[in-house]
Parts: structure tokens; C-alpha cells; sequence
């Protein structure tokens, strides 16, 4: 009896044997089908399924890691607030790089992680949303955006593959999402080698009430003490602000004369 | 016991003494050397490289050029293993010519460098070990310079040196170029015959105490004339 079920559930519904394949799951096991645009273009972007390679070959390079990128919900939007180095093992592969990015004009991502991985899955996230919006006409929630991304990275869970993205929308939601798997809704997160000690600066200061200076304020000062002890963030701030309204980019701003004006602050304090 | 040696880069040189049991592995990648280096002016670009191929101790070639013109407005510079160089510069002639007779344009610098970004990301469970700089003009005729990694992630920079005297280069770059770390000058923008100058007096450094940049120079200027090369010697030792 059990064997008849099993073979009408191969002949109408192939892709629960692959899945069995793939991960033991018991053939009866309904899984849930990915979104169609999402393995095609895995085809498509890459040759072989990193599942299926066995044997990993080894990089004569280092890639780039390391950062500092925030964001908290407040009464008045959300902040996004990064670093902009980009450092591969102990040189400094970049200075000035763009860690948040917008993906569209209501919504924006934050990057941590490998650089190369987070530059190409933000732009794979950006056309799925566009080619969502221009399908459904209407725009993907966030929490619809953050699932589309955790089910597109799925396939490479175990690989390399090191994203660390914090979605920042519009209706005050801010979800964090990663390679390994991780999808979390939360009112304040920080990711990086500098994220300890941004904790440390949001959780003294932040409230709900905050008004739209103190938050942009309590951000830069959060991102500037992480640069300052962390030797893997550093070089300017980014700063965004989202609301219902969209997103507004502050102009970017260098952490050197941030410096130089807290230790001459120190100075008048002991002077004075 | 396994001697993390054993698994150490493959162009560096190998240590004389022993260390402990070593384990070999093939390793599919090698190290042949080279520095690239790419400036962009207000109406013209550079990109110059030097055109020694070495590996390990021995030097293979002393004309090997690593600037590979691609379109009439754009030249790419690729360090790094030279099998990955020639295979990559021939792809991306091919998806060149590709685009060439589907849209019946060339494609713009910004093109070039977001394509090069998916191809080489397409490989990023094996890479291409390979330092990019792509130089040219964009659509507006400014000069252009797009960094790339081995695995795609890239940026639109003013100058950039890639290889394996990057790290040498590149403050010298920041500072004479970007005017970094520097207190009370005067920014002046870089005029066509400094900026050429400047490069042959940087590699002329690198070729000094780099041991893989040497041998000769090739310097790509791109303007809206044209792309004009030139070949300075270096130091051959």
C-alpha cells in the first residue's frame, strides 16, 4: 500500500525524489518549491551546483572581510549607518567603499561579510524585486524580500558563501539576513568585527523617542568608536535615513577629523 | 603532522630548511607576477603595466605585456596567473563581440565592468586569480577606472594599482594623486603629461624593490583620439 503511494507521489511530484536525494527527508515530506526565478538563475550564474563539488579548491588570495554596519528603528524611521573599509587579510583593499546600498527607493541593504558575495547577491536581489514589481505590481514587503534573499541562499548554506545583510524598509522593519541561513526581525542590530563595540555605544543611548539628530548623531558615534578599536573598520561614515517617505543618503564623512575633534573635546575637559 | 607550508602560496619561494613533515598538493593556480596601474584624468585615461612574466625564481618572459586592449575607448590590465589572464581577455573579447552584433554598439566602460563583475562571480567556488584594472572613458568622455577582486566585487575609482607591487604603489598613489595625508596643498587636477610622468617615476620605485615588477613598461594612454602606447625600459635584474 505504502509502496503504491509512493510511486503516484514520484510519478505526479519528480521534484520531492530529488529532494530526497539531496537531504534524506522522507518521500512523503511535502517540500515547499522555491520561487521559479531563483533556480533558474542559479543555472544560469553558475556552471556546476556547489552542493554536488566534493572537493574544494584552495585560494592562493585573501578576500575582503571585515566591517562595522548598524541599524535600529526609532520613532522617526530607521538609520543605516557602515563603515567603508573594505580590508583583504591586512591590506586595506579598499577605503571607500559602499556598504549600504539602496535597492529601491523605499528600501535599503546593509552588507557585511565577503564583498565580492554581497555585491552580487545585492544586485540579485535588487532585479528579483524589480522583476516582482514589474509581475505583481506592487512592491515585495520587507519581510517578503528577507524570505526571497534567506531562500536564495539557501543552496549555498555550507559553502564559502559569506553574506551578512540587514534589510532597512520603509514601515520601520528591519530584518537581518545571512548565508547561513539566519532570518531575524529585530529593532536594533549591528554586524561586523566592529559590531561588539557598536552594541555597546546604541545600548547606552538608544530610545524610541529619539528625534531625527540624536539618531544620526547616537549612529555616527557608534560606527566612529567601532572604527577606532576595530582594525578592520574604519575610514568614513555612511549614514541613511528610511522613511515612509523613501530613504535620504548624509553625505559621507570622514572619521579622521571625527577624531582629532574628540581629542581636542578630551583636552578642554582636562583643561577645563 | 601536517605543516601548513605545504599548502603555502604557489609562487612564493620555498623555505631551505626542514620544518616537519609536509604535505603536496597540486595546486591548479601559480603566481607570475606583474603590476598593473590605472589613472583617470578629467578627458583621458591610463593604464600601464609592466611586461615581466616570472614564476617562482626564473623569469620566463621580459615581454609579456598585461594590458589588453578591448574596445577603442576601454584597455584592461589583468595580474596575477597568466592562464587566468589569457583565458579571461579571451571570454570577455568573445562576450565583446557578442554584444557588438546583438546591439550594434560597443560596450561602454561601466558595461565592461559590471559583465567582468558576473564573470568572474560565476566563478566564485573556483576563481580566477586574477587582479583586474579596466580603464577608459565613459559615456560622458571623463576617464574612468574600475578595480575589480579575484571574485567580481568592484568599484569606480580616480586610481588604482593592482599585482603584486600594489601594495607599495597605492599609498604613493593616495598620496600624489589623491593628495592624502598631506596638510595645506593645493589640489590641482592631474594634467595628461603629469599623470604620464607620474606613472613611469612610480614604476621606476616598484621596479626597485619589487622583484616580480621589472623589465620594461607599457603605458596605454586613452583619449577621445584614440588609444596611444608607448614602452619605456625598466631595470632587468
Amino acid at each position: 500500500m505504502s509502496s503504491q503511494l509512493l510511486q503516484l507521489h514520484v510519478c505526479k511530484l519528480p521534484r520531492l525524489k530529488k529532494s530526497r536525494r539531496n537531504s534524506g527527508i522522507p518521500l512523503h515530506f511535502f517540500i515547499p518549491t522555491l520561487p521559479n526565478p531563483a533556480p533558474s538563475n542559479n543555472r544560469s550564474l553558475f556552471p556546476y551546483s556547489p552542493a554536488n563539488q566534493s572537493v574544494t579548491v584552495r585560494r592562493p588570495f585573501p578576500l575582503s572581510h571585515g566591517t562595522t554596519t548598524l541599524g535600529f528603528i526609532f520613532q522617526g524611521g530607521v538609520i543605516a549607518a557602515a563603515d567603508t573599509r573594505a580590508s583583504a587579510g591586512g591590506l586595506v583593499a579598499c577605503p571607500e567603499v559602499h556598504k549600504i546600498t539602496p535597492i529601491h527607493s523605499h528600501l535599503v541593504v546593509t552588507s557585511s561579510g565577503s564583498g565580492a558575495d554581497c555585491m552580487l547577491w545585492e544586485r540579485i536581489l535588487t532585479r528579483e524585486i524589480r522583476l516582482y514589481q514589474l509581475r505583481h505590481r506592487r512592491c515585495l514587503s520587507i519581510r517578503g524580500t528577507a524570505k526571497l534573499l534567506s531562500f536564495m541562499l539557501h543552496p549555498f548554506k555550507g559553502t564559502e558563501v559569506c553574506v551578512a545583510l540587514t534589510l532597512c524598509g520603509w514601515d520601520k522593519d528591519l530584518i537581518y539576513v545571512c548565508s547561513d541561513g539566519a532570518r531575524l526581525q529585530g529593532d536594533i542590530f549591528s554586524v561586523g568585527s566592529g559590531s561588539p563595540y557598536a552594541y555597546g555605544v546604541l545600548d547606552r543611548d538608544l530610545r524610541w523617542s529619539l528625534s531625527k539628530e540624536e539618531a544620526i548623531s547616537l549612529a555616527r558615534e557608534a560606527v566612529f568608536r567601532a572604527t577606532h578599536r576595530d582594525a578592520y573598520s574604519g575610514n568614513n561614515v555612511d549614514l541613511f535615513h528610511v522613511t515612509a517617505q523613501g530613504w535620504s543618503q548624509r553625505k559621507r564623512e570622514d572619521l579622521k577629523e571625527e577624531y582629532y575633534r574628540d581629542m581636542k573635546r578630551k583636552t578642554n575637559i582636562v583643561e577645563g | 603532522m601536517i605543516s601548513a607550508h605545504g599548502f603555502g602560496d604557489p609562487g612564493k619561494m620555498k623555505e631551505y630548511h626542514y620544518t616537519g613533515p609536509v604535505e603536496h598538493r597540486f595546486s591548479p593556480y601559480a603566481f607570475n607576477g606583474g603590476t598593473v596601474l590605472a589613472v583617470a584624468g578629467e578627458d583621458f585615461a591610463i593604464v600601464a603595466s609592466d611586461t615581466r612574466l616570472s614564476e617562482g625564481y626564473s623569469i620566463h618572459s621580459r615581454d609579456s605585456p598585461k594590458c589588453y586592449k578591448l574596445t577603442d575607448t576601454t584597455v584592461i590590465g589583468c595580474s596575477g596567473f597568466h592562464g587566468d589572464c589569457l583565458t579571461l581577455t579571451k571570454i570577455i573579447d568573445a562576450r565583446l563581440k557578442m554584444y557588438k552584433h546583438s546591439n550594434n554598439k560597443s560596450m561602454t566602460s561601466g558595461a565592461i565592468a559590471a559583465m567582468l563583475s558576473t564573470i568572474l562571480y560565476g566563478r566564485r567556488f573556483f576563481p580566477y586569480y586574477v587582479y583586474n584594472i579596466i580603464g577608459g572613458l565613459d559615456e560622458h568622455g571623463k576617464g574612468a577606472v574600475y578595480s575589480f577582486d579575484p571574485v567580481g566585487s568592484y568599484q569606480r575609482d580616480t586610481y588604482k594599482a593592482g599585482g603584486s607591487a600594489s601594495a607599495m604603489l597605492q599609498p604613493l598613489l593616495d598620496n600624489q594623486i589623491g593628495f592624502k595625508n598631506m596638510e595645506g596643498v593645493q589640489h590641482v587636477p592631474l594634467t595628461q603629461d603629469k599623470a604620464v610622468q607620474l606613472v613611469k617615476d612610480v614604476f621606476i620605485s616598484a621596479a626597485e624593490r619589487d622583484v616580480y615588477t621589472g623589465d620594461a613598461l607599457r603605458v596605454c594612454v586613452i583619449t577621445k583620439e584614440g588609444i596611444n602606447e608607448q614602452t619605456i625600459p625598466l631595470r632587468k635584474d
